[in-house]
């Protein structure tokens, strides 16, 4: 963003226009989402620290949560580098139907989770025709997380590769380095931030997701069960303060990762003007 | 030789992890021919469960949409006490499960919820009814316009609006004569990222309506409920008419899409 | 006839305009002049009702307009980057305050048919801003303006965003437009010698405040303080005295008034020379004369010769 000289605030005297798109945007903003969020937060304390407590360590809800951690980081990390892999392709190579991967990049945005999660289940459950079968196992889940989760790296790793100055690849080619080293020093520090953005958005992505994996995981307690289902069963067997716990925690996970996340990526663009 | 390699494992992974398994999808829908896939899909369930979804989608899209734009105008434009809460507000359904949404609801208007009392009082009926699943799609679609209108507003500044204030132009005649035309594009994408996330919902809206077959499914909780009923046709047939809207709006995205994010 | 009194505006702690008094005469072409930072874009944007003072009125014809809004100031603004309405067509954008104000349809066509002959550029009505040049699309920002018959013109450095070449034509061209259309004008401009070219009446700005207000030549002879001649022109300066370039007159043998110095270097620039000189004492100065009179004293780097000024001026400065 370019800023000029002068130390011009951006609001401008407004009669009511301004006003009301403040007042709208709040009041709607209340209403919709943080309203329904603090009846959560309060509500998952209502039995007192004791119920929350003991909601959050029972051993279905922590094995969940650590299915669902340890999925969603491996999930994070096959798409660190196969989204950048991908988005390399879309920028610097050149062939024909490339057009049309960058478009069906976007289907999982577009796709219901419930009719992902039936299309893996088709082609890698029990009928399918290869003859693997991953039903009712991690590695349905993974499959399905991967699913979800392709477009969020390729999608901020994109825009940053096409940008990239070919001068500068050029100028450490005359100082003599080689391909690696090139990539290694001059454009990965340059997609680092990019692609940390992209393993944010899949990171959160995949802690929450709940329609792709309910149907081809099986939802096995202490094997393939998720935290998303886990809250789902809770909400049916009427344990609804149990329910608020656990997702109470798991949006502290969320949070946690992603201001992880931010800190690493300042870190990374300390030296960006 | 490392431009194949690299080539091969793109297409190679985005074919085995999206197209194949969709184009399953589409051969097992249709394996008994065209008329038991019809006839799937016009049952009185999966009728009333499309038509809930467009319904859903006819309210909450024009709600979003409208909101996404005020919203915009005022993160870029406006200073006010809250812009940092409003900002990162945006982006939580985001970073939200699903699930996580639909018992935040219940927890609201549920028969224990906060305002569970009152509504039962006066007869009125929003967890297991339509109200809590608009509520739900809303919230889970809020991000999209704002997101989309915000940059390009940043990007044309109001210089423009500024210079219609000179010519005499009223706030609404520089709202509606140039800062909605200028934000167009930005507004249209947003409305399809809206609109697919809206037909797309299903965590959500799986936990407030109670999937009342015939009354409260929309089509993604149809597909797992003929899924659960061990019909497979069904389940496919719905997945297909989802599929060909996903296809749709892949399409329409790729029209509006900002052009920055094209490929070369 | 649009008059700024004790105007002060601050940004947060930042403070624009300090009790800024300005009046500009009906029918004149005024320049605010100054550096970045000066106010002179804050100046204009009070003036047209873009900003509200914290301190002082603004009035236009006599009556108090401080609080009125720019819709009903009767103002017209040209930006520095145009401000075009991307969307519209030329046609519609010069149309756009005549529609507006909902004048009947015949009246806009004839209106803006004449105001795209008067900026040249009647075959463009059906072209896009993104199609035009800079120089064409300022100028169609001008027309946009004066559609709506504005008591005061007002431009936001106008030609800021365009190339030399195009600035020099549309300066004389702003000249011409205003000698036939008579509005009283008043520009933001950074470039004295654009100011000195155009304007009737220049008011130099520094730091929020005004400097002095003048014409060109008083500007430039009787400079009220060391900023306002720096910045007009160029200058040397020596212990207490100001002087310029040209008015450093060199010989080659003292006469008791002058000073020694060698001459460092010399630019020939077509019909003048530069002298560059320093003094015993290492200080630097540089005169101004012509070619001829550079080769009469056959001056060459390493040259001893004497300085005196012809004429100087002296300032009480507090500080520098």
């Amino acid at each position: 963003m370019s800023t000029v000289a002068t130390a011009r605030p951006i609001a401008r005297p407004r009669s009511g226009g301004g006003a009301l798109s403040v007042g709208v945007a709040t009041g709607y903003l209340s209403v919709i989402v943080l309203l329904p969020l603090a009846a959560l937060a309060w509500r998952s304390l209502e039995g007192g620290w004791s119920t929350f407590w003991a909601a959050i360590t029972d051993p279905q809800a922590v094995a969940a949560l650590q299915v669902t951690l340890l999925l969603s980081l491996a999930i994070v990390a096959i798409n660190a580098v196969v989204g950048t892999a991908i988005a390399w392709v879309l920028v610097r190579d050149s062939f024909r139907g490339k057009s049309l991967l960058n478009m069906v990049i976007d289907l999982p945005f577009a796709l219901p989770t419930i009719v992902a999660g039936l299309t893996l289940l088709a082609l890698y459950g029990p009928r399918g025709p290869l003859g693997v079968n991953v039903a009712y196992t991690r590695t349905a889940v993974l499959l399905a997380l991967l699913f979800v989760t392709l477009p969020f790296v390729v999608r901020t790793v994109q825009p940053v590769l096409l940008e990239l100055d070919r001068e500068l690849e050029d100028a450490a080619a005359s100082l003599g380095a080689g391909r690696t080293a090139v990539f290694r020093h001059v454009i990965f520090p340059n997609l680092f931030p990019a692609i940390l953005s992209g393993v944010a958005l899949a990171f959160a992505r995949a802690v929450g997701e709940f329609g792709a994996v309910v149907l081809i995981s099986g939802n096995i307690p202490f094997d393939t069960e998720v935290a998303s289902v886990y809250i789902f069963g809770q909400i049916e067997s009427d344990n609804v303060t149990g329910a608020a716990a656990v997702s109470v925690l798991l949006l502290a996970i969320s949070f946690a990762a992603l201001l992880g996340i931010g800190g690493i990526r300042r870190w990374a663009t300390r030296h960006d003007g | 030789m490392g431009r194949y390699v690299l080539r091969f494992v793109a297409i190679g992974y985005v074919g085995a992890l999206l197209l194949v398994p969709l184009g399953i999808v589409f051969k097992r829908a249709f394996a008994d021919g065209f008329g038991p896939a019809w006839d799937a899909v016009t049952t009185p369930a999966a009728l009333h469960a499309f038509w809930l979804t467009i319904l859903i989608a006819l309210i909450a899209v024009p709600a979003n949409t409208v909101f996404g734009v005020l919203c915009a105008l005022a993160i870029v434009r406006q200073r006010f006490r809250g812009h940092g809460l409003v900002n990162s507000a945006v982006d939580l359904p985001l970073a939200l499960s699903p699930v996580v949404v639909g018992l935040a609801l219940l927890l609201l208007y549920g028969r224990e919820g906060w305002f569970g009392s009152w509504l039962f009082d006066h007869d009125i009926r929003v967890i297991f009814a339509l109200p809590s699943m608009v509520l739900a799609t809303i919230f889970v679609s809020l991000p999209f316009v704002v997101r989309e209108v915000v940059p390009v507003l940043r990007e044309i500044g109001d210089e423009q609006e500024q210079a219609a204030s000179t010519l005499g132009a009223s706030s609404w005649q520089q709202f509606w004569r140039i800062t909605l035309p200028a934000i167009r594009w930005g507004v249209a994408y947003g409305v399809v990222l809206t609109t697919a996330r809206c037909l797309g919902e299903f965590g959500a809206v799986s936990v407030v309506s109670g999937r009342i077959a015939g009354r409260t499914e929309t089509m993604t909780t149809h597909v797992g409920e003929r899924f659960e009923a061990f019909d497979l046709v069904g389940a496919y047939a719905a997945s297909v008419v989802l599929a060909l809207l996903a296809m749709s709006t892949l399409l329409l995205m790729t029209m509006f899409q900002p052009k920055e994010e094209n490929a070369r | 006839m649009i008059e700024a009194r004790g105007v002060t505006k601050r940004f947060g702690d930042f403070v624009a305009l300090e009790d800024v008094s300005v009046a500009v005469p009906g029918g004149s072409l005024t320049a605010l002049l100054g550096p970045s930072g000066s106010g002179k874009s804050t100046l204009l944007r009070v003036l047209a009702g873009l900003e509200t003072p914290d301190a002082g009125e603004v009035l236009i014809l006599g009556e108090d307009a401080t609080g009125v809004a720019p819709q009903k100031r009767g103002v017209g603004f040209v930006f520095q980057h145009y401000a075009a309405f991307k969307h519209m067509t030329v046609w519609n954008n010069v149309a756009f305050g005549l529609k507006i104000r909902h004048r009947p349809k015949a009246e806009i066509e004839e209106r803006v048919a004449e105001l795209l002959e008067l900026v040249q550029l009647s075959g463009f009505a059906h072209r896009y801003p993104a199609q035009l040049s800079g120089g064409q699309r300022q100028r169609m920002a001008l027309a946009r303006a004066l559609a709506v018959e504005p008591r005061v013109l007002l431009l936001d450095e106008p030609f800021g965003a365009l190339d030399a070449r195009v600035r020099k034509e549309l300066r004389a061209w702003l000249r011409r437009l205003h000698d036939e259309v008579h509005v009283t004008t008043v520009f933001v401009t950074h470039d004295q010698e654009e100011a000195m070219e155009v304007a009737d009446q220049i008011v130099v700005m520094n730091h929020g405040r005004v400097e002095q207000t003048a014409g060109a030549r008083e500007l430039y002879d009787e400079p009220a303080n060391e900023f306002v001649m720096s910045f007009v022109g160029p200058v040397n300066r020596l212990d207490d005295d100001w002087i310029r370039p040209h008015d450093l007159e060199l010989t080659r043998e003292s006469n008791g008034t002058t000073r020694p110095a060698r001459v460092e270097r010399v630019v020939h620039l077509g019909f003048e020379a530069r002298v560059e000189l320093a003094l015993d004492d290492g200080e630097g100065l540089w005169a101004q004369m012509t070619q001829e009179q550079c080769e009469q004293l056959e001056l060459q780097p390493g040259s001893r010769v004497h300085v005196r000024p012809r004429r100087a001026r002296t300032f009480a400065s507090t500080s520098s």
